[in-house]
C-alpha cells in the first residue's frame, strides 16, 4: 500500500497528457489504483481521484437504464454526498460498516471507447466489468456489473468526472444493501 | 419441522407467546415468535393466507395488458390490466400442466402464452388457444380452464391487494382506520404514480422485526445517527425535534403521525429545497388549502406519517412517500421490497429533492437503511445467543403512547397474536 503513503493527490494515477493519447494500460493502472484505495479503505485519498463536479450513480437492479433526475436510483452521489458518504463510513455509527467489510475490487475487460469534446471538457469514456467481493463476520457476498467511467485528464493526471456501477444481479436480495462504495 | 437438535432455538413457551399485563404496563413477547419454523409455517397459514396483501399500485399497470409480475404471500401471481381496464390477478401457472405463464417481471401482452405447450390465455384469463384442439374430442371443458383468479382481489385508491380467503372481510372493512391516513397521501400526492426503480433486497432477520422497525420512532437517534448529521451538513435545522403521536387503527394497522424538522416535497420548504422551488411549494400548499380546508391541508403538509398496514405493507409519508412490502422465506430471513410514489406532474426540482431524500434515507444504498438491516440481523442473531425468552415491549403503555413509543407494536402484536392463536380473520 505504498500508495497511500503519500500525497494523494499528487501521486494517484499515470502522469497523462492528450486524452486521446491515454492507452489502454495507463486506464487499467488508474482503475486498480483507484480499487486499491477502496479496499484499503483510504476514502480520503479515493475521493482525489475525483473531479470536483463528479457524480457517482448505481442505478436500481431492474432499471439499469435509470436517470437519477427522474427514476428511483440506489446512489445517486454528487461530490458533496460522496464526502458525506466518506464521512459516514468513517463513523463507528455507520453500523452496517462498523466494523469494515473487507473487500475486494476486481476490475478486468477495459474498453476505452472514442474521446468526447475536446480541450480541458474532453471527456474519454471507459467501459469496464467489476466483481466486488464483501466479507463480514461469517458472511460473503459479491457484486457482480459493469463501470461506466467518464475520465478527464487534469493537471496532468486522469480524474473520475462519472462513474456508474451498474448491478449484473438481478436484485440485491443475495448482497443485501449496498452498503460499500462499489 | 426439522429433526437437527439446535441447542440455541428458542423452543415456545407452554403459555402465551404474546405476553399482557395491563395493570403492571408490560407487554413482552416471546423470542420463539421470531426464530421457531413451526411458528413461521404457522405465519403462512394464518397470517398470509388469511390477510389482505398488497400487490401493486394501478399506476404499474396504467394501459390494457400491462403487467406486473411478482411473489406475494410466497405464491407466484401477477397483475394484468384487461381489455376494459380492469385489475385482474391470477396465479401464475398454465391450467394444463403447471407452467408459469407470465415470464417477465413487466411488460404487456395481450395474450399469455405457455412456452410448454402453447396454451395461451388472454388478459382475462380465458383459455384462447390450444394446439390440436381436436385431440381432446369432447372430453375437456375449455371454459373451466382459464387462469385461475386468487380468491379476492380489491383495491384502494389506487392500492391493489389480494386475499387468499374467498371469506375476508372486504378491503375496506379491513384497513379500518388506515383508509383515513391512506386518503391523506393520495389526496396530498394528486395524480399519483410509482416510479421507475425498484429497491429489492433482503434482511437476514424475521419478517415482524421490520414490521416493528418501519413504526419504530424509539430507534431513530441512536440507530439514525449519520443521516442526521448528513442533513445538518446539508443546512437542515433539527432543533424542533420530532413529536407526535402513536395510534392503533384497527386490525393490527397503526400509524405515527409527527412534525418533524425536515422538508416535505408536498408542501413544507426547506433551505435544502433550494430558493426556486419556495414558490411552487407555496403554490401547492395553497391548492392543498382551497381543496381540502385549512386543518385538513395543514396535516398534509406540515406532518409525517409512518403506516403499518397488517401484516406486510407499510407506508411511509415523510420527505418522500414510500410503499414497501416485505415477505418472510424462513423464520430468519426476509425479501423486502420497496417503491417509491411520487406526484406525476411533479416539477423536475421538487422530484429531484424527493428523489434524494428517498434514496439516501429509505434506499437500501443510503445513509439509514443499511444500518436498519444491521439492527434487525444483529436482533436475529441476538435471539440465538440464548439465555433469554422474552422481548419487552412496554414502552408508553403507562401514558398516551408518543410517536417514540411502543403503542404501535403492541397493535401488530395483538393482531398477530390473535390469529396465530386461531382466533378472528
Amino acid at each position: 500500500m505504498t500508495v497511500t503513503d503519500e500525497p494523494a493527490a499528487v501521486v494517484v494515477g499515470p502522469a497523462v497528457g492528450d486524452p486521446a493519447a491515454v492507452t489502454r494500460a495507463q486506464v487499467e493502472d488508474f482503475l486498480y489504483a483507484e480499487a486499491e484505495l477502496l479496499d484499503a479503505w483510504d476514502l480520503d485519498t479515493w475521493i482525489t481521484l475525483y473531479t470536483d463536479d463528479c457524480h457517482y450513480v448505481v442505478p436500481c437492479n431492474d432499471t439499469p437504464d435509470g436517470d437519477p433526475s427522474r427514476d428511483l436510483v440506489l446512489i445517486d452521489d454528487n461530490a458533496l454526498r460522496l464526502r458525506s458518504r466518506i464521512e459516514r463510513l468513517g463513523s463507528r455509527k455507520a453500523h452496517r460498516e462498523y466494523p469494515h467489510s473487507t473487500t475486494s475490487h476486481q476490475v478486468t475487460n477495459v474498453r476505452l471507447r472514442p474521446v468526447e469534446g475536446s480541450g480541458p471538457g474532453a471527456e474519454l469514456p471507459v467501459v469496464a466489468e467489476f466483481t466486488v467481493w464483501r466479507f463480514r463476520g461469517e458472511r460473503s457476498t459479491t457484486y457482480v456489473g459493469r463501470y461506466q467511467y467518464r475520465l478527464r485528464v487534469v493537471d496532468g493526471r486522469l480524474r473520475i468526472a462519472s462513474k456508474r456501477a451498474t448491478l449484473a444481479m438481478g436484485s440485491l436480495r443475495q448482497v443485501h444493501d449496498v452498503a460499500i462504495i462499489l | 419441522m426439522t429433526a437437527t437438535f439446535d441447542p440455541t432455538r428458542q423452543l415456545a413457551p407452554s403459555g402465551p407467546l404474546v405476553d399482557e399485563d395491563r395493570e403492571h404496563h408490560r407487554f413482552r413477547v416471546h423470542r420463539s415468535t421470531m426464530t421457531s419454523p413451526e411458528i413461521h409455517a404457522l405465519e403462512m397459514e394464518r397470517v398470509f393466507a388469511r390477510s389482505w396483501l398488497y400487490v401493486g399500485h394501478e399506476s404499474e399497470i396504467r394501459d390494457p395488458g400491462d403487467y406486473v409480475r411478482r411473489p406475494v404471500g410466497g405464491k407466484q401471481i401477477f397483475m394484468v390490466r384487461n381489455k376494459r381496464g380492469e385489475v385482474r390477478v391470477f396465479h401464475n401457472t398454465c391450467t394444463h400442466r403447471g407452467a408459469m405463464v407470465c415470464r417477465k417481471d413487466q411488460g404487456n401482452a395481450k395474450v399469455f402464452q405457455c412456452f410448454y405447450h402453447a396454451w395461451s390465455f388472454d388478459t382475462d384469463g380465458r383459455l384462447v388457444g390450444v394446439p390440436d384442439r381436436d385431440a381432446y374430442g369432447d372430453g375437456l371443458d375449455f371454459g373451466a380452464l382459464g387462469l385461475r383468479p386468487v380468491a379476492r382481489t380489491e383495491s384502494y385508491r389506487g392500492f391493489v391487494f389480494l386475499s387468499y380467503d374467498p371469506g375476508i372481510v372486504d378491503l375496506v372493512e379491513y384497513l379500518a382506520g388506515a383508509t383515513e391516513y391512506l386518503d391523506l397521501v393520495v389526496d396530498a400526492t394528486g395524480d399519483a404514480e410509482i416510479i421507475r426503480g425498484t429497491n429489492e433486497y433482503a434482511i437476514e432477520a424475521n419478517w415482524k422485526l421490520l414490521a416493528e422497525n418501519s413504526i419504530d420512532g424509539y430507534h431513530a437517534v441512536p440507530t439514525h445517527d449519520t443521516y442526521f448529521k448528513y442533513l445538518v451538513a446539508l443546512g437542515t435545522d433539527l432543533s424542533g425535534g420530532v413529536a407526535g403521536t402513536a395510534k392503533s387503527l384497527g386490525n393490527g394497522h397503526a400509524v405515527l403521525e409527527y412534525s418533524a424538522p425536515w422538508g416535505r416535497p408536498v408542501a413544507k420548504w426547506e433551505p435544502l429545497f433550494g430558493e426556486d422551488s419556495r414558490d411552487e411549494i407555496g403554490r401547492l400548499r395553497a391548492d392543498l388549502v382551497a381543496k381540502h380546508g385549512e386543518e385538513r391541508a395543514r396535516r398534509m403538509c406540515d406532518t409525517n406519517r409512518n403506516m403499518l398496514i397488517y401484516p406486510n405493507l407499510v407506508i411511509n409519508d415523510i420527505m418522500a412517500i414510500t410503499v414497501r412490502t416485505f415477505m418472510p422465506t424462513s423464520a430468519d430471513r426476509m425479501e423486502v421490497t420497496a417503491w417509491e410514489m411520487a406526484p406525476r406532474d411533479e416539477l423536475p426540482q421538487l422530484r429531484q429533492r424527493r428523489l434524494d431524500s428517498f434514496l439516501t434515507f429509505l434506499g437500501p444504498g443510503g445513509f439509514a437503511t443499511p444500518d436498519d438491516i444491521e439492527a434487525l440481523e444483529s436482533c436475529q442473531q441476538g435471539f440465538h445467543s440464548g439465555g433469554l425468552e422474552w422481548n419487552d415491549i412496554s414502552r408508553g403503555m403507562a401514558r398516551e403512547p408518543l410517536a417514540n413509543d411502543e403503542e404501535q407494536m403492541r397493535t401488530f402484536w395483538r393482531q398477530w397474536n390473535e390469529q396465530i392463536t386461531g382466533g378472528a380473520r
